[in-house]
């Protein structure tokens, strides 16, 4: 098998050797434009190479360039020529710089929007002189013009630009004293998306976005000078499956997602990083939470997978997680007598029925919707008990940006592990007609209500134990013997492979309900019993173990999946 | 006036695109100024109609029909009256001929933009400048030039406008 840590072979890169606040770098002459196609880099770029960020609103490293915000405006100079085209040199030898001034003000710097402007060997920026400082204070004196400086009420504080950017570069008072421009408040863009026009600063990014990434060109400016505003086209909506990304990478609070409006300050929300379950592209994200209450997702960014966007159903999709009816008591139930049981118990119960289980007599069902971990030791008690296994194939619609057809988050996992065969589900007719035939006369179910997928509540009601792990209640839940509460994505860790074959960890961002625990964490336990053998009782060793056994994952640990995740081949 | 497009008028714009070759957005603008000469204003449709024969969202032509005061969204009056604000016609006079012509015809003069008068007679809008600054106030009663206008002048002005 191939080693799945593939390690990048990186050419011989062509650099440039430029000055930034007198500090000689070298930096590559081509860089990666929004595309990914190389052009020649820009003075923002190598400003950021030299580890300092130059403010700007409009320039995104996704996106066309537009250079409208002006933000960026940094002084700089470039070698002086001499009338014979010969470097001008100093008294001490070194090349002297010619900064860039206006032509007929020699003593006014011109300074040079720095997300466009290339630059050149020898040249020298100055990112932090105080010229540069004088335009980003003009420019923001001028953003700030007709802005109604009410972050009070505004869901972008703390995360703004324009409030960053103001404490940093700003002026503390506003020298305007004429009224306001009053623009449109509360414009319903959207299904998912209301602009103030008001704090808005025309950067275009949304347009910019929506035209050349999701490729709907709904959003454009309408009329002019101060009264220019954001706009769909009069009787249409912006309602493109990406409309949400709009919100992330508005600098300021113009564009506020519907959802997330007025729900929550920015600074209380703790984050963890995470993966979107909704399809099998698996898109990084970043989950906001605070007091065990998820209030968003916001895509995390991922260039192997997802880059710095995600769709809006996805993103939408985490409501279930906090649901009143959530499975949150272990239960047994014999007859008609349910009981609240512990996990010691159950396991131990469990797990000598399923020693005591004829070669043969049990078969799996275990979603795709599982871990990586969670499949694999499922796996295990399969081969124990000779079981036969499968997961549930679930396909949707696709598109061509992010949204996959194949919704479960896993199915490369269940494939991988051996749960399931090439076809998700190609077995779940030979587990029905098992049971009905009275062979199979155990039925473990992960996370799937196999009611819905050709195994009827009549032929549950025929076997001998059915144990059932879920989230949600459902038919299945209902037959249950041993019904397993267990966790969303987002309440454990765990790891998904996506449908190219990216291998992804999550971490957790909030406490499970009631009885409810991390299935490979009682997994574990039932693996020790029925097999005999010993695991890792930590996430990290358990996806270590697994490494070693499931051979597509070999030379893969935990820790080398870093934020991004790892490909192997599928 | 509904939205009904010509043989001949479609034949013009056709012409129009072919001027571009490149880039058939380029043609924009013609587009509009012939709608606008053809209709007298530029409707919904139109717009729609517009961004069809492009090959372009309706937005993108939508902003160009806001960005640009000379592009009506509405039809305007038969007389339309363009006095003009900018800085030696607004010394000269221009605030008091635009009141006058407002109050006449039942407008409000600080609104923004071209107003109509109730029997659709009579438009009146301020413009910037219309380049004769030696004679100001300066108006225009639709494509003839007036210079000097006093208010009395206006009147005289208006009852030639039948």
């Amino acid at each position: 098998m191939s080693n799945a840590a593939t390690t990048e072979t990186k050419p011989a890169v062509e650099t440039i050797r430029i000055k930034v606040d007198g500090r000689e770098i070298d930096v590559p002459k081509m860089m990666p434009d929004w595309q990914g196609k190389m052009v020649p880099t820009t003075m923002l770029q190598a400003c950021q190479i030299a580890g300092g960020e130059v403010p700007h609103y409009c320039y995104h490293p996704k996106l066309p360039i537009a250079g409208n915000c002006r933000m960026c405006l940094v002084e700089f100079g470039t070698p002086a020529m001499g009338p014979d085209r010969k470097p001008v040199m100093n008294e001490d030898g070194t090349p002297k710089i010619a900064k860039s001034v206006l032509p007929y003000e020699p003593t006014t710097p011109r300074g040079a929007i720095a997300c466009a402007t290339p630059i050149s060997p020898g040249m020298e920026i100055y990112p932090n002189s105080a010229a540069t400082k004088q335009m980003r204070e003009a420019v923001l004196e001028s953003l700030l013009i007709n802005h109604p400086l009410d972050c009070p009420i505004c869901d972008q504080a703390g995360e703004c630009k324009l409030q960053e950017y103001s404490v940093e570069h700003g002026q503390a008072e506003s020298k305007f004293v004429e009224p306001k421009v009053h623009k449109p408040k509360a414009v319903d863009l959207g299904p998912r998306i209301m602009l103030d026009d008001e704090r808005c600063v025309l950067c275009t990014r949304c347009i910019r976005f929506t035209k050349d990434i999701a490729g709907d060109d709904k959003l454009g400016i309408v009329n002019r000078g101060s009264y220019n505003t954001i706009a769909t086209y009069p009787g249409t909506k912006f309602d493109n499956n990406y409309t949400l990304n709009t919100v992330d990478i508005c600098p300021v609070g113009a564009l506020t997602s519907k959802d997330f409006r007025f729900q929550m300050r920015v600074w209380f929300l703790k984050e963890a990083k995470s993966l979107c379950t909704s399809c099998g592209t698996g898109c990084n994200i970043v989950v906001g939470q605070r007091e065990n209450k998820v209030y968003r997702y916001e895509p995390r960014d991922n260039d192997a997978v997802n880059g710095p966007w995600m769709c809006d159903s996805g993103r939408l999709n985490y409501k279930w997680i906090g649901r009143a009816d959530r499975l949150s008591q272990l239960i047994k139930k014999q007859g008609d007598k349910a009981e609240r049981i512990s996990w010691t118990a159950a396991t131990k119960e469990i797990s000598d029925k399923l020693r005591a289980a004829a070669a043969g007599s049990v078969a799996i069902i275990a979603s795709a919707r599982q871990t990586n971990e969670e499949l694999y030791l499922l796996k295990k008690v399969a081969t124990k008990t000779g079981a036969l296994t499968d997961s549930v194939a679930r396909n949707g619609a696709g598109d061509k940006l992010l949204v996959n057809a194949d919704k479960n988050p896993n199915s490369n996992g269940a494939r991988l592990t051996g749960i399931a065969g090439a076809e998700l589900g190609a077995n779940i007719a030979k587990i029905a007609e098992g049971i009905k035939g009275g062979t199979i006369k155990t039925l473990i179910v992960f996370g799937e209500d196999v009611t819905k997928h050709g195994i009827g509540i009549d032929l549950l009601g025929k076997l001998e134990l059915l144990v059932v792990s879920d989230i949600l209640p459902s038919k299945t839940t209902e037959a249950a013997h041993y019904l397993l509460p267990g966790c969303a994505h987002v309440e454990k860790r765990g790891s998904f492979t996506n449908v190219k074959g990216r291998v992804q960890k999550f971490m957790k961002a909030v406490e499970a309900p009631g009885d409810a625990r991390a299935e490979w964490e009682f997994l574990h336990d039932l693996v020790h019993n029925v097999t005999g053998q010993n695991g890792f009782v930590s996430i990290e060793g358990l996806f270590n173990q697994m490494a070693t056994e499931v051979p597509a994952f070999n030379g893969v640990t935990w820790a080398s999946l870093g934020d991004k995740g790892v490909t192997v081949q599928i | 006036m509904s939205f009904t497009v010509t043989a001949s008028f479609e034949a013009e714009i056709d012409e129009l695109i072919s001027h571009y070759p490149v880039n058939k957005r380029s043609a924009s603008l013609m587009l509009l100024h012939a709608t606008q000469e053809e209709f007298g204003y530029i409707s919904k449709e139109a717009i729609e109609w517009i961004a069809k024969k492009l090959e372009l969202q309706p937005i993108n032509v939508y902003e160009l029909v806001t960005f640009y005061p000379m592009f009506r969204q509405e039809p305007a009056g038969k007389y339309v009256l363009k006095v003009c604000r900018t800085l030696s016609c607004a010394l000269g006079g221009s605030h008091k001929l635009h009141d006058h012509l407002c109050t006449k015809f039942g407008m409000d003069p600080h609104k923004h933009g071209l107003q109509t008068s109730k029997d659709g007679k009579f438009s009146v809008e301020f413009v910037e400048c219309l380049a004769s600054c030696g004679t100001a106030p300066v108006m225009m009663c639709n494509d003839d030039f007036y210079e000097g206008v006093s208010n009395d002048k206006a009147e005289e002005i208006l009852k030639k406008c039948s």
